[in-house]
């Protein structure tokens, strides 16, 4: 054979692969606009004139189970953990890096150490520490997920710094910038490329997170997107599948859309983070 | 400058730091702590020393998981990486489309692990429904659905990086090695392989910690279904918290000696491969 219809036959393997690949996805979107007595009966057919029942899985979803509500708090606390993590880590390592002492050598073990210790060892006294001081609230959880999500993000941070010459800030310090004035108009803009990568893959980890804002969150006041799919699944005795699969449709086209239009960043991120190793 | 910089390290560390010993710190002690005493609150604890730990052990249902997450993991990195690695190979060759296929396969990755356990529900009890079986009546099928999903889900991940790691090895190290007369799969085994080590070691290192921790796909996928025969080592732990009241000590006992494994295992891992990694 030669190259090119190699080539080409790669193209045709890996078209149906893809396409195999994409469809739980499709089966879902078709399974929400079923009746949901024939969901589980009969998930890989197209919804036909007898099951197919049109927007009701959504409403039942948003009205019944407070879809929208959960998909608000899910933003907030993203976005909110997101930009405080940024600003607060990015500070906390150019300080760690540029002041060399023994504190600062160990504050920065402590940041890899905790990138390494399993949500399990900590979850429960976590849950007993944010009820005592009250950070059950979403605004409570931007200060946990700054706290937990610390280690990968001062690491990843540091890494960075170390690579920005420090001649640029001494000259910007002799020309009279404060230490504030030369981070935020100096290192802030180099380390643009850093932010975006640390920017997205805590939001990765933040907008798809279940267990911390379970077990931390005032569960009769607020809820994310996980939680309210788990909770229809669970504990209401008869399941209602169809809002169950609309719900999974709509908690799957944000992730889409902010994919499709970042697409470049994220795979850079994602490469840029695995570095770390 | 470093004189100058320190005078505003309220500014500059505080707020992390605080939050650091809230969100890390506290719970960490706290939790070294707790799982050598009895407690049902935090104010009713009473020092008992190892007990927890020996109660831990002596559960049939702790080391049940630890076999199955154990067996889990192996399956699930080599597959994954493989999988990956052959993927990465062809996509990084010229072929029409690779971006878009690239462009597929990372997708799944960014859907939470409730998310995706629901999706492959409704799957994997679709196909079962025809032969009149259904996915929590058997451990086999919870097990390999469970290995389904998570390679469908962190095949495209582990893909990326294997893609960087390719495209930098130098394009000149295998034409070298074909014109001295090495076939494909000796180029495969004795140029690309040991260039790509420091990939591999990342990507063997995190399927392996992402299977041990694997959380959000047990819970929504079987549940540790049927009677807690899937039930992974984090599910367990959690069940032992949430679902068994008085156990709360050997929950937190479980906990250390699963921050034990993951640490040690992790650290064991990168020694094996790191010592595979060559200079160019």
């Amino acid at each position: 054979m030669t190259k090119r219809k190699k080539g080409l036959a790669a193209t045709v393997i890996f078209t149906l692969v893809s396409i195999l690949y994409v469809s739980p996805l499709f089966i879902v979107l078709m399974n929400s606009f079923k009746k949901k007595a024939f969901i589980n009966l009969e998930p890989f057919k197209l919804p036909s004139e007898k099951t197919f029942i049109g927007p009701e899985n959504y409403v039942n979803a948003v009205e019944k189970y407070g879809f929208l509500q959960a998909v608000l708090w899910t933003v907030v606390i993203t976005v909110g953990s997101v930009l405080v993590i940024l600003l607060c880590t990015s500070m906390f390592a150019w300080y760690i890096t540029r002041v060399k002492s023994t504190t600062t050598k160990f504050l920065y073990l402590l940041c890899v150490f905790s990138m390494v210790v399993p949500f399990q060892m900590v979850m429960f006294t976590l849950s007993l520490v944010t009820d005592r001081l009250r950070l059950n609230t979403p605004w409570g959880l931007v200060i946990i997920y700054l706290g937990f999500g610390a280690g990968l993000a001062v690491f990843m941070f540091c890494g960075f710094v170390k690579s920005i010459p420090i001649e640029i800030e001494e000259a910007a310090m002799i020309d009279g910038c404060s230490p504030l004035r030369t981070f935020f108009s100096v290192v802030l803009p180099i380390m643009k490329p850093t932010y975006i990568s640390v920017g997205i893959l805590e939001t990765m980890w933040i907008w798809n997170d279940f267990l911390l804002p379970y077990l931390t969150l005032d569960l009769n006041k607020y809820s994310t997107i996980s939680i309210v799919i788990q909770r229809m699944q669970g504990s209401y005795g008869r399941v209602d599948m169809g809002a169950i699969m609309a719900a999974l449709v709509l908690a799957i086209i944000p992730i889409v859309v902010f994919y499709l239009s970042c697409q470049k960043y994220i795979i850079k991120g994602v490469a840029a983070g695995a570095v770390k190793g | 400058m470093e004189k100058s910089i320190k005078r505003y390290f309220p500014v500059f560390l505080l707020p992390t730091f605080l939050a650091f010993i809230i969100g890390f710190i506290v719970p960490f002690l706290m939790g070294l702590y707790l799982s050598l005493c009895s407690f049902r609150t935090v104010t009713d604890a009473k020092f008992i020393g190892l007990g927890n730990f020996v109660e831990a052990f002596q559960d049939p249902e702790f080391i049940h998981a630890f076999f199955f997450t154990a067996g889990f993991t192996i399956v699930t990195v080599v597959l994954i990486n493989v999988l990956a690695f052959a993927v990465a190979m062809i996509l990084t060759k010229e072929i029409p489309g690779t971006n878009i296929f690239r462009t597929v396969f990372f997708m799944p990755n960014l859907i939470g692990g409730i998310v995706l356990g629901y999706i492959w529900q409704l799957i994997f009890n679709g196909i079962l429904a025809r032969y009149d079986l259904a996915l929590k009546i058997s451990a086999k099928y919870g097990f390999w659905g469970l290995v389904i999903l998570v390679c469908w889900q962190q095949i495209g991940y582990m893909m990326i990086i294997y893609i960087a790691g390719l495209q930098a090895i130098p394009g000149d190290l295998n034409e070298a090695a074909s014109i001295d007369g090495a076939n494909g799969w000796q180029c495969l085994w004795n140029v690309t392989i040991p260039n790509m080590m420091p990939s591999i070691t990342i990507c063997t290192f995190l399927t392996m910690t992402n299977g041990f921790k694997l959380f959000d796909q047990n819970l929504s996928l079987t549940a540790g279904e049927p009677m807690k025969q899937t039930e992974m080592l984090a599910l367990n732990i959690f069940n032992t918290f949430y679902s068994r009241v008085g156990w709360q000590g050997v929950g937190q006992a479980k906990a250390v000696v699963f921050f034990v494994l993951v640490v040690g295992l992790g650290i064991l891992q990168l020694q094996m491969t790191r010592s595979k990694e060559v200079q160019q």
